[in-house]
């Protein structure tokens, strides 16, 4: 409930600021600072022409198709480099370096090998998320307890067995963690691809906004952007690393 | 069946000196073997080795005659921390071994209910592991060893991490089931009581290069840990371990 009436405290001030400096004193031209009010009511506008409702649904259906190709890609890779020293000791460096590439960084080639199309844009999601996952993948599975595997190995299980029955549940919490971390670089990398289309999406309107000089749109979408990236983190992700942990014990209270 | 266990050495490749120099013991079948020593004197590698988790630098290990390549069902382990898994219940957890080797779900059901009723855990059967105490996840882990019906049964200081109370109840507990179902266990203690209370030899391993001695406990069972014999034994392997003549 406080960050409700931090968030009313906060935007009251903004308008305040906005009034004062843009519309009395005209120190800011109006075309280069959003207010509350103005964000507003461009929502309303936006909301109820359907421009809003389709840029976020396509925005968000490109990011889950990019998002499940990224996790493919993704535990591939991690359980190979984690189940090949070779590729462990040399092609883990690599992945680890390309991984801190800012995911801006592969519109060029995205563009030149897929054109202005859904298929570049899912490039440059993919690009920006599979590394990280690749990463996590192989750092959960190093983190599951020796001891489990050995008291398996006791017990007679085989490689299959020890994947499917003792690794794979031992690292899904870590899993989890990661996939979720995965999915915060696949929605930034999906903005990074979008603003260089046409073909409808918050990234898109974004720029649309830049180029119109509605300051009011471009804070409004950058809004949007956030939010559904919260809501997406809190109401999918968070439940399900929360239960995991609640159920070995291992949820600790505001932690 | 037997354990044998041939100029058996393990040379750790980091460390200076080898740990375990030419063991030679030999296990029957049914039999309960202790084995003491002090910390660092190879009580753990020697059953690791046996358990196939590492592998010797010199000699061998046969179980009725073969050679031991790796780990396998036949010798599972109980280790000092359970090694239970968080993501199972209890009854899952005891089921483990059995699902792995592709036992019916029935026969599952049955052979975990008895082994929970043998360490009286029955009534937690539904509990998740983190909401029993450390007794009582020692025994889940002794009901799921015990469901195994390993040829050996290995233990690596199972109840050292208890409090003294609770580790005099599960060696009681321990012997008895032993007794009923005359398994043979080879189980490694720091404690020298526990050897003697339980074992029917204790092999005493040293620090040094010596050969390891082994002590015959000609006791009736249950054991009285202030009868004079008992103290007397106990006494001898303490003077074993600390080197000293006795
Ligand atoms: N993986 C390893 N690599 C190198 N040295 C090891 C390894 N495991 C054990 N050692 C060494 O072997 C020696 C014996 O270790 P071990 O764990 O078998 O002792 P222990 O008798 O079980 O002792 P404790 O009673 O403290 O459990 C120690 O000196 C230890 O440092
Ligand atoms: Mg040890």
């Amino acid at each position: 409930m406080s960050i409700v009436i931090f968030l009313c405290i906060l935007l009251a001030l903004w308008q305040g600021f906005y009034w004062v400096f843009v519309d009395l004193m005209e120190v800011f031209k109006p075309y280069s600072v959003p207010s509350p009010l103005g964000v507003g009511e461009r929502f309303v506008e936006l909301l109820s022409d359907g421009t809003l409702l389709q840029a976020t649904g396509n925005s968000l259906l490109r990011g889950i198709a990019g998002y499940l190709i990224a996790v493919l890609l993704g535990l591939a890779v991690g359980l190979l480099i984690n189940h090949f020293k070779y590729l462990q000791k040399n092609l883990k460096p690599l992945i680890l370096g390309i991984q801190t590439l800012p995911s801006v960084c592969w519109v060029p080639f995205s563009i030149l090998w897929f054109g202005l199309s859904t298929q570049a844009i899912l490039f440059v999601v993919v690009m920006g998320a599979a590394f990280s996952i690749a990463i996590s993948v192989d750092n959960a599975i190093k983190n599951v307890q020796p001891i489990y595997i050995k008291a398996a190995l006791t017990m007679g299980a085989g490689k299959r067995q020890l994947y499917r029955h003792v690794i794979f549940p031992a690292c899904l919490p870590e899993l989890v963690t990661g996939l979720k971390q995965g999915w915060s670089f696949a929605w930034r990398a999906l903005m990074a691809g979008e603003v260089m289309t046409t073909s409808i999406g918050l990234g898109q309107t974004l720029i649309l906004g830049r180029d119109l000089a509605d300051i009011n749109q471009v804070m409004l979408v950058m809004v949007v952007i956030v939010v559904v990236g919260i809501v997406i983190d809190k109401c999918i992700f968070s439940v399900i690393e929360k239960k995991l942990l609640v159920k070995r014990g291992l949820w600790v209270q505001g932690h | 069946m037997s354990l044998q266990l041939i100029n058996l050495s393990k040379h750790f490749e980091d460390s200076e000196n080898a740990t375990l120099r030419e063991i030679n013991l030999e296990i029957e079948s049914g039999e309960f073997v202790c084995i003491v020593g002090a910390s660092g004197c190879g009580k753990s590698t020697l059953l690791n080795l046996v358990a196939g988790l590492i592998e010797p630098s010199g000699g061998q290990i046969l179980l009725n005659g073969k050679e031991i390549t790796g780990p396998g069902a036949d010798r599972t382990v109980m280790f000092q921390d359970h090694g239970l898994y968080p993501w199972l219940n209890v009854i899952d957890n005891v089921k483990f071994g059995m699902k792995l080797a592709g036992v019916s779900a029935e026969e599952q059901e049955e052979k975990a209910v008895h082994y929970l009723k043998m360490v009286n855990l029955l009534d937690y059967r539904d509990y998740p592991i983190h909401q029993i105490s450390g007794g009582m996840r020692q025994r889940t882990a002794l009901a799921r060893a015990l469901t195994m019906d390993s040829e050996v049964l290995l233990m690596d200081e199972p109840f050292s991490a208890l409090d003294k109370q609770t580790s005099n109840r599960l060696r009681q507990e321990l012997q008895q089931i032993w007794m009923e179902t005359k398994r043979t266990i080879l189980f490694i203690t720091h404690s020298v009581e526990e050897a003697v209370y339980l074992g029917d030899r204790v092999v005493v391993l040293s620090l040094e290069d010596k050969a390891p001695e082994i002590v015959n406990i000609d006791l009736e069972r249950p054991r009285h840990v202030y009868s004079p014999e008992f103290v007397e034994l106990r006494r001898g392997i303490l003077a074993k371990i600390r080197g000293e003549e006795y």
